[in-house]
């Protein structure tokens, strides 16, 4: 494969947006420089004048940890918010395998490009080149100052720092901390937020809900809080308000994220004019462990990192009900490694998925219900002994004991792929400001960076770089711009976002229905999973467009949400999440709908080559969509902002 | 399979709780022990009887927010195991089983099986941080670490902070906890400029939220999740009472 | 002094008081063991032990002056002993004012759990002892300066009171199993190397001062000693 790229020269002029809300103020210049040239040319804040400025950072993982933290350390006065009991309990802190940067400490050949250009490609050409540069270029420091924090990375005997390969890559640029890397990077952040809220300058609200922006002339000035133990609706000003709230996984109900992960902040802002991006990107990961009943309320992941030894097969012949013993070698289809020669088991995640999902529907899945693929193991312990093994993925493999009661290192782990990140969300420009002036989005939250498809270890590098790096400088940038007004409790807009509030919860309160918000959310799981999950359809997403709007009649007719509204209750919580889902579920179904090609974790059947790859159509569709709403999903209006490679050539993701 | 359990029942942190009864049916043992809560839940909502409120969040065993006393073993009294990594399969029919909040003079009741654990926070805030401001740091291979050294601070660093260690103490004491975070970075050397000050306001802030003291009877670590050795308390021991015969100072 | 104050203020600080104080006991009931041994060599011997006991010293200092100053530490150490156990127990009761309905242990050893009251055990043990043999308030035939005497006819005249004995120093052998290794593990001195040797020190403490101490009235009971 060869890098094509274009005389340095800016030709950003020709950018075309449909709506100039959908400037992405990528700064001219090379691309090596923009970043750079960026920080230069932004307006700063004095030192002295920072603690009269009020930021609002919402959520508390590692962009909102990190954003909160340093801005509390550059003087902000900051206000952070989680739902969680502690801020060192937000979903990053899952992530398993590592995090990329591209220090080349391996001197395999990579680089602040190989980087951008793997993640350029693995988002399958559906990112924004500038942001994903400035994302390469960053990831060095972020290692940099998560070993000063105290992070203790995996080290080899000479004392330096070692690394792994993940998916999607050639070179091994993956720092990890054995199989709890997101964890490590986590209570990095999470220390360094302690120390500003010990310091003062952070002031910490745990067990507190989002539930609103406030929006006054045009900008974001503000939240409303539900306080989460005595059910207190509050309202909060500020100059300026961060979003890293996270995904919208759980719009499936069976995800890899935690129970409590939600949309709500994200879909709250959407709705006050915050345009949402790519809804229909989800990632679909590979491995985790398949669904044991219906009593299942999440799927665990096993890390992708497993990969690097396990090999993944099914039997040769569909109906195969043997032990996995006892199929010989020659009956077993090591499909990855035929399909895909030179990355093999380490092919990216959409791609895995979908060849799971094949063979599965082929007859040949094994397991329970035949949803499942071995991960075997057992070549790898004949040659590094199951010591090295255990060494390597030691946690890993207690978890899928604990979980599954069968040993892995005996018998080959099964595992199918599971909803894992979405990498849609509110749309954003190059600083990572929404279509809200003064309300800025980070992390997973936002859109920018992944494209259609994310690689491993890129989120942890992506929350921490838009959360230590990126937004720090641009909010000061848009402190310093300033053109609007103080505002206090007592303006209007404020009263109305809090009687808006409090009255949507006393709803939910009075519907008194009959049936559980669980039984709602499992319902729009299944849609969601059946027509919008790992292949769409045209007939299968208009046929859930149908489903949905009933789904959400009945939800607001026959929910029951038992308790008062002035304590801890956590039905009134999931039902207020729930109802937020619904309707992000249909723009989802509208958006994928609406994107009638393959790229990346989008499959739309009707795109694909004649050997069943996906088929991606540049000409039509490469651009971002941005969803303005009006009012509801069905009448939310599509805006499209083109993509322009001056860097890479677009060209047929290919890894075989 | 069918089971019966004994829930604690609490509406707030101001009135008095008690034991409430229930059977739970079509109870499978792939189930996690907080999906056999949620069909309970589920039950109980189908009834008009309000939800029983734990908390929980990843249920992968690593965010630390499950953690109930299970037939007097915290996290239920399986090795290396949280509530939400339980699973009924270690049950049996026909069990009952008495399920109560962390009980710790720090970790007040706040409904049913969810309790304030904010003490843990405010121990790390009184020093549980290297101070590197974001931008200050160094090539990150710029200071070798022994690999024996970061495999060992890595060990107190799992610490999930879910408080099982208190709730299994016999004196309701967080030196677990503390020891995991002095232990952490007082291993690496990032950490060691603030290494004194640091055990000094840790431990005297963890003295001032109301935790019993340890008497070293080891069922922290028992009950941890992690695994989190015994051995850093004695670590601990040593850092605070060097820090103090020095008066915090690193300096003669 | 300040370091000495937020010693004492700390959990951690009290503890380190109960440790070094305890430290100072232990080795004060191994060399008293050691001393115990004498009886074996007869009445003169024993006697003259006893005797030697009060002029160690002699002539550098006044006779008596070292057997009063170990007598010094010792009630100091004891009470400071005493008191820190006091307080640290106030605390960790304090620590759990719900108790819970059902509470199980997973390792604990019987030592661990009990150490408490193994401490008030042999406090009232020591008390009884001093009255017993050091002033013979509790004696029922104490002749000074016939200590061989004293601890025959003590036990032979009442054999419940050897039996007494023999409790009292398993009441101390298990309390040592615990706290010798917890007052290591409390000093700091414990590391992830030495914790199987410092639990082998303690078990060893533990077993050894049991049979050592139990040895005296179990062989006057049995007329070996008469």
């Amino acid at each position: 494969m060869t890098i094509e790229t274009k005389p340095q020269v800016d030709s950003r002029s020709s950018v075309t947006y449909t709506d100039a809300r959908l400037n992405a103020n990528i700064p001219a210049g090379p691309i090596e420089q923009k970043w750079s040239k960026h920080k230069f040319e932004m307006k700063l804040v004095n030192p002295a004048n920072r603690r009269k400025y009020t930021i609002i950072v919402v959520g508390t993982g590692l962009a909102g940890g990190a954003a909160a933290a340093t801005l509390g350390e550059m003087g902000y006065n900051v206000q952070a918010f989680c739902y969680q009991d502690s801020a060192r309990r937000a979903h990053s802190i899952a992530a398993q395998g590592g995090i990329n940067a591209a220090k080349n400490y391996r001197n395999d050949g990579d680089s602040v490009y190989r980087l951008f250009y793997d993640t350029i490609k693995g988002g399958d050409f559906r990112a924004r080149e500038a942001n994903v540069y400035r994302l390469a270029e960053l990831s060095v420091n972020i290692i940099d100052q998560c070993v000063a924090q105290g992070v203790p990375f995996a080290r080899e005997y000479s004392g330096y720092l070692d690394n792994r390969s993940f998916g999607g890559a050639q070179v091994a640029r993956t720092f990890y901390a054995r199989g709890q890397t997101g964890q490590q990077l986590l209570i990095g952040a999470y220390q360094s937020l302690s120390r500003q809220v010990a310091a003062g300058t952070v002031k910490l609200n745990e067990r507190t809900e989002m539930l609103d922006v406030i929006v006054i002339d045009g900008r974001a000035r503000g939240i409303i809080t539900r306080d989460m133990v005595t059910g207190k609706i509050e309202s909060h000003v500020a100059d300026a308000v961060i979003l890293a709230t996270g995904g919208y996984s759980n719009v499936f109900y069976l995800s890899t994220n935690a129970k409590g992960c939600n949309v709500t902040a994200a879909w709250r802002a959407h709705k006050r004019g915050a345009f949402f991006a790519n809804p229909c990107y989800t990632q679909i990961h590979p491995t985790c462990i398949p669904v044991s009943g219906d009593h299942q309320s999440k799927l665990t992941l096993m890390s992708e990192s497993l990969r690097n030894d396990g090999r993944v097969w099914v039997p040769k012949q569909a109906g195969d009900n043997r032990a996995p013993e006892q199929i010989p070698e020659d009956e077993r289809d090591y499909y990855l490694e035929r399909r895909y020669p030179s990355y093999g088991n380490l092919a990216p995640r959409d791609i895995s998925s979908r060849a799971a999902k094949q063979v599965c529907d082929e007859g040949r899945g094994v397991g329970p219900g035949g949803l499942g693929v071995y991960l075997d193991f057992s070549d790898a312990i004949k040659r590094l002994g199951e010591n090295a093994i255990r060494a390597r993925y030691g946690n890993l493999f207690d978890m899928y004991e604990r979980i599954t009661g069968e040993n892995p290192y005996k018998s080959p782990m099964r595992i199918y792929p599971a909803v894992h990140y979405t990498m849609g969300g509110l749309w954003v420009d190059y600083n990572l400001m929404s279509t809200i002036p003064g309300l800025f989005v980070g992390g997973e939250a936002n859109f920018s960076d992944h494209g259609a498809n994310r690689l491993g270890a890129s989120a942890l590098m992506q929350g921490l770089a838009d959360g230590y790096f990126v937004l720090p400088s641009t909010i000061g940038n848009y402190l310093a711009t300033g053109g609007y007004d103080k505002v206090d409790q007592s303006h209007p807009a404020v009263q109305e976002a809090l009687n808006e509030v409090t009255q949507r919860t006393q709803k939910l309160l009075d519907i008194n229905g009959t049936r559980s918000v669980d039984s709602f959310h499992r319902e729009l799981g299944n849609i969601m999973w059946e027509y919008c999950g790992m292949s769409r359809t045209k007939e299968g997403l208009t046929h859930a467009l149908k489903l949905i709007p009933e789904l959400r009649e009945q939800f607001w007719n026959d929910v029951r949400v038992l308790g008062s509204g002035n304590e801890l209750n956590q039905e009134l919580e999931k039902a207020g999440r729930v109802a937020d889902f619904i309707e992000l579920g249909e723009l989802m179904c509208r958006d994928a709908l609406e994107r009638a090609e393959s790229c990346g974790g989008h499959f739309r059947e009707e795109s694909q080559t004649p050997d069943g790859e996906a088929l991606r159509n540049d000409d039509e569709y490469c651009y971002v969509s941005a969803w303005e709403h009006m009012g509801d999903p069905s009448q939310a209006v599509l805006h499209k902002e083109n993509l322009e490679f001056e860097n890479v050539k677009l060209a047929t993701r290919s890894y075989k | 399979m069918k089971i019966t359990v004994n829930v604690w029942r609490q509406k707030n942190a101001k009135t008095k709780g008690t034991i409430v009864k229930y059977n739970v049916d079509h109870v499978s043992p792939d189930m996690s022990f907080l999906e056999m809560l949620d069909v309970l839940n589920q039950q109980l909502i189908a009834r008009g009887e309000e939800a029983i409120a734990f908390d929980h969040d990843c249920r992968e065993g690593i965010c630390g927010s499950c953690g109930v006393v299970i037939n007097g073993y915290a996290h239920g009294g399986q090795q290396a195991t949280t509530t939400c990594q339980l699973h009924m399969r270690s049950f049996k029919d026909g069990d009952e089983i008495t399920v109560e909040p962390w009980r710790a003079k720090a970790f007040p009741v706040i409904k049913d099986l969810v309790v304030d654990r904010g003490a843990f926070d405010r121990i790390i805030r009184a020093g549980g941080f290297i101070s590197a401001g974001t931008g200050s740091a160094p090539d990150a291979n710029s200071t070798p670490v022994a690999k024996e050294s970061a495999d060992l601070a890595f060990d107190a660093a799992q610490c999930i902070g879910c408080g099982a260690c208190v709730a299994a103490c016999p004196n309701a004491s967080a030196m677990l906890f503390t020891a995991a975070k002095v232990s952490h970075l007082g291993l690496l050397p990032q950490g060691q400029p603030e290494r004194k000050t640091r055990v000094l306001n840790m431990v005297a802030q963890m003295d001032t939220e109301g935790f019993g003291g340890c008497t070293n009877i080891g069922e922290c670590s028992a009950a941890c999740p992690k695994e989190i050795g015994l051995h850093f308390i004695g670590r601990l021991n040593r850092d605070l009472l060097g820090a103090s015969l020095t008066g915090g100072s690193s300096v003669d | 002094m300040a370091a000495a104050l937020t010693l004492y203020r700390s959990t951690i600080g009290k503890k380190a008081i109960m440790a070094l104080s305890g430290i100072i006991w232990y080795g004060f009931v191994i060399v008293h063991m050691i001393g115990n041994f004498k009886i074996f060599e007869g009445a003169e011997a024993f006697n003259k032990y006893s005797h030697f006991l009060r002029e160690v010293g002699y002539p550098a200092v006044p006779e008596g002056t070292i057997l009063w100053v170990i007598r010094i530490v010792l009630l100091v150490s004891l009470v400071m002993h005493v008191l820190m156990a006091i307080q640290l127990t106030r605390l960790d009761v304090s620590g759990r004012p719900v108790a819970y309905k059902k509470k199980r242990t997973k390792q604990a050893s019987f030592a661990s759990m009990t150490l408490r009251y193994g401490g008030l055990a042999i406090l009232f043990f020591v008390v009884y002892h001093l009255l017993h043999f050091t002033t013979g308030a509790a004696h029922p035939d104490f002749e000074y300066g016939n200590p061989y005497n004293n601890v025959v006819i003590g036990f032979t005249a009442q054999p419940l009171t050897a039996v007494f004995y023999i409790v009292a120093v398993a009441a101390l052998g298990t309390h040592l199993y615990h706290g010798v290794w917890s007052a290591l593990q409390t000093l700091g001195l414990n590391n992830r190397r030495s914790d199987k040797l410092f639990r082998g020190v303690a078990l060893l403490s533990g077993v050894v001062l049991f049979l050592g101490f139990a040895m005296v009235p179990v062989s006057v009971l049995l007329g070996i000693v008469k």
